[in-house]
């Protein structure tokens, strides 16, 4: 009997509070707001973390060092999605409706997620910023107005290994064998159709070769790699996936320096995990690694100084870094709608207006403190992804080393095919690509 | 007390054998259904609409499917995610490819489709039981999703194997808003349960019961056991790729098979297993407890945070919400291992007795 009441005790406790589970949130009026849906927890916790903690340091950043943007003070909120689809629609529905002006931007961070809130953007008036991740095809901007797959798409990735292998070889992939090893999930199979045209235009032999999520059992694929021979594997992993390929490669004795990741398995949690396994091992980068940038220096300085900082350990990361640069595009976003709209917090339209004309040049680069730790960036209604450019690094002595210059792969390739994939899915939906005004 | 039938007397056999006997549970029922079809349409936010009761209400159907099936027909399943992934991908697929098609047609024959899976997947059921039996669902759920992502006709030739889900137009109506959408995923799922409710009473029901608790019994009195066994499948896989459909189209809108993976299985076993095996109530109250328990305990934990200014970084949050919630499953199992739906149930008992237990 005791038990039991205090069984519907706690059961009527839990009930009342999920009726009132919704509250107003921290946020101060008058802030520009924003919704980050992160993860920390889970198989991929540790990559969210470094990126994640990197972003909420810029943004104490802004408000320690220059008092906002323009003086609006920014303001956010953290919800954990678990890298869980479900969950992260959830937290997308959370915070959309914070303060007057949304959500500002989101950064889904999950290929999953993102196919979830893509077709929920417009309808909310939300901007997706994927960076280096999500659906390739948004790159169009006609077809695609909320979503911008910013710095540089899976296709830019994939043709930019393709290069960079190229270059390795002096220029001719003609009868070479090639392998990709890829994550078995979406995010895996978006590199497959562009390196498929790719092996039929240079002439190399393509096997794919999947490994199931989340992959730290590895054996038997880099046994039938070792019985392929192939000059070249590509790595298209995720999480621990990344560190298992490295460390049976060196198991079944494939040379590691003939192994190439893409930016998603180009962290130093791939490599630390690997530990000697991973020497020698190149990755695609969309951003440098260190802490040789005034940027990181201001954030020492300011955020950690102060006591604010996340995580000091993490700070000048791959991850971190890229958070630095993603929390960096949608404060110029914001800026840059600012220059139009007046010097009062963006709402969703404002900011997406204000991504779709980011103009990042070199010079502001240096301006903001990033120097060349991302390469420049201009977007347009046409062209939601910017550069496209990639930076190849070298896993070297326990740290990543540039091995190459910002470069790109076919660009005129992966255009045409992103176009006639985003016409299909305009097709499907049935509407008719336009770009947007205002 | 409060729930004393005392006076209530049945005048036939149809009255006495109805589904809510009781007068007040009569009540109960027609309030809670009030409240669900007028009062949360008409007051609830949107983001309680799309964020908490549209999933809801679909995993509930999901954790029903997996109830008719394990609960009641004793057959252990594994695969619950992947039949939910043939039902969403088959309606995506005959709205796609059979033009003019209702939606609701393509809902149906996505169950239809993700119920002959279930056959093809149960037909092992007649051989293997228990564990095995959910080593053999295993092959379901890691074959089907495998399957969708390399056929690429399934997604329509998708680069990542991602299906979009068409608009939902429903007699020139577009289901496109919230409200719309959860009215008619409530419609739907309150229509399934009330089926399944009268399932699990008819003769159908009964043999799978009697399966359940001995099938060699059950055979000894003339109970085609594989007959029994694969309606269950059927019904079962039905009612998931209902679900999925629903998943897809009135939830996400874009799904990766993926997405449809043993974690999900997992935890819509979970919902049945803390819900209550063999009720149908309890699946809801296991859906519930399983979908918002961690929503709720994440806003609480993350309010507490800034209330008190504990200064937690959002890592030590999510993961003493993961904690939390994992001490709260155990605690109801140790407490009523048969689930919230018995304690439910223990709970109208002593109602009727109140204030004067024995």
């Amino acid at each position: 009997m005791k038990v039991w009441t205090k069984t519907m005790a706690a059961l009527l406790a839990v009930a009342g509070g999920l009726a009132l589970a919704i509250p107003a949130g921290a946020q101060q009026a008058g802030t520009q707001f924003m919704g980050i849906l992160g993860y920390r927890v889970g198989p991929y916790g540790a990559n969210g973390a470094a990126f994640f903690t990197g972003m909420i340091d810029y943004l104490n950043l802004v408000n320690e060092r220059d008092g906002g943007i323009n003086g609006i003070k920014l303001s956010w909120e953290e919800c954990e999605t678990e890298y869980n689809n479900a969950k992260g629609v959830e937290c997308y529905e959370r915070l959309k409706t914070r303060t007057a002006t949304g959500p500002t931007a989101i950064h889904p961070m999950s290929t999953g997620i993102t196919y979830g809130l893509i077709d929920k953007a417009p309808t909310d008036k939300i901007p997706l910023i994927t960076l280096g991740y999500g659906r390739t095809d948004a790159t169009d901007g006609r077809v695609f107005p909320w979503v911008f797959p910013i710095l540089s798409n899976y296709w830019d990735g994939a043709t930019g290994i393709v290069k960079f292998i190229d270059d390795q070889e002096k220029g001719s992939l003609k009868g070479k064998k090639i392998v990709l090893l890829y994550h078995d999930s979406a995010y895996g199979k978006e590199p497959q159709p562009v390196l498929e045209a790719e092996a039929a235009k240079l002439g190399f032999e393509l096997r794919m070769i999947p490994v199931p999520h989340p992959g730290n059992e590895q054996q038997s694929q880099w046994l039938q790699i070792r019985q392929y021979k192939p000059d070249w594997v590509i790595l298209w992993g995720w999480g621990v996936m990344s560190a298992t390929a490295l460390s049976t490669a060196q198991k079944v004795g494939y040379p590691r320096d003939k192994v190439v990741g893409i930016w998603w398995a180009g962290s130093e949690i791939d490599t630390e995990a690997a530990g000697p396994a991973a020497e020698g091992y190149y990755a695609a980068s969309l951003n440098l690694a260190g802490k040789d940038f005034p940027v990181v220096k201001d954030i020492e300085k300011f955020v950690y100084g102060k006591g604010k900082g996340g995580d000091p350990k993490l700070v000048g990361t791959v991850l971190w870094n890229r958070g630095l640069a993603a929390a960096m595009i949608t404060v110029e976003a914001v800026r840059t709608a600012q220059g139009k709209f007046g010097k009062k917090p963006m709402n969703g339209e404002q900011t997406r207006w204000g991504i779709e004309n980011l103009n990042i040049d070199q010079k502001r680069l240096e301006q903001l403190g990033f120097g060349t730790m991302v390469p420049p960036l201009k977007l347009s209604c046409n062209d939601h992804g910017g550069s496209g450019l990639v930076r190849f690094q070298k896993w070297e002595g326990g740290k990543w080393v540039p091995a190459s210059d910002w470069m790109s792969g076919d660009r005129a390739l992966v255009r045409k095919m992103v176009e006639d994939s985003a016409d299909k899915y305009a097709k499907e939906k049935g509407f008719t690509p336009g770009c947007m005004k205002g | 007390m409060f729930y004393r039938e005392a006076g209530q007397f049945k005048t036939s056999y149809a009255a006495d054998q109805g589904l809510l006997p009781i007068r007040q549970d009569r009540y109960g029922m027609a309030v809670l259904l009030a409240i669900a079809f007028v009062g949360l349409p008409l007051f609830a936010s949107d983001y309680w609409l799309t964020a908490i009761l549209i999933p809801f209400l679909v995993f509930s159907l999901a954790a029903l499917g997996l109830n008719i099936l394990t609960g009641y027909a004793g057959q252990l399943s594994l695969g619950t995610a992947a039949f939910m992934a043939v039902g969403a991908v088959a309606a995506y697929n005959f709205e796609l490819r059979v033009p003019g098609m209702p939606v609701l047609l393509s809902f149906v024959l996505g169950g239809l489709t993700a119920a002959l899976v279930g056959i093809l997947f149960g037909l092992p059921s007649l051989r293997i039981k228990g564990f095995y039996l959910a080593v053999a669902t295993l092959a379901a759920q890691f074959f089907i999703p495998w399957l969708i992502t390399k056929v690429g006709w399934f997604s329509n030739h998708s680069a990542s194997g991602v299906i979009t889900a068409q608009p939902i137009e429903i007699l020139g109506m577009a289901f496109d808003t919230p409200t719309r959408k959860y009215v008619l995923v409530l419609s739907i799922v309150a229509l399934l349960a009330l089926a399944a409710k009268n399932l699990v009473r008819s003769r159908i029901g009964r043999a799978w019961m009697a399966v359940r608790d001995m099938d060699v019994a059950a055979e000894v009195i003339g109970i085609r056991i594989l007959r029994t066994k694969l309606i269950a499948f059927a019904v079962s896989s039905f009612y998931c790729g209902i679900a999925g459909a629903l998943y897809a189209f009135a939830y996400l809108g874009s799904v990766e098979p993926d997405g449809f993976n043993l974690d999900l299985s997992f935890r819509i076993l979970f919902m049945v297993i803390v819900g209550g095996v063999a009720s149908i109530m309890g699946s809801f109250l296991g859906a519930a407890f399983i979908t918002l328990v961690p929503i709720f305990l994440e806003v609480l934990l993350t309010e507490a945070n800034t209330a008190f200014n504990l200064n937690l970084g959002p890592g030590v949050t999510s993961m003493s919400q993961l904690l939390v919630f994992g001490g709260l499953i155990i605690f109801f199992l140790i407490v009523e291992p048969h689930g919230l739906a018995r304690l439910w149930q223990i709970a109208k008992e002593k109602l009727r007795l109140w204030p004067f237990p024995h």
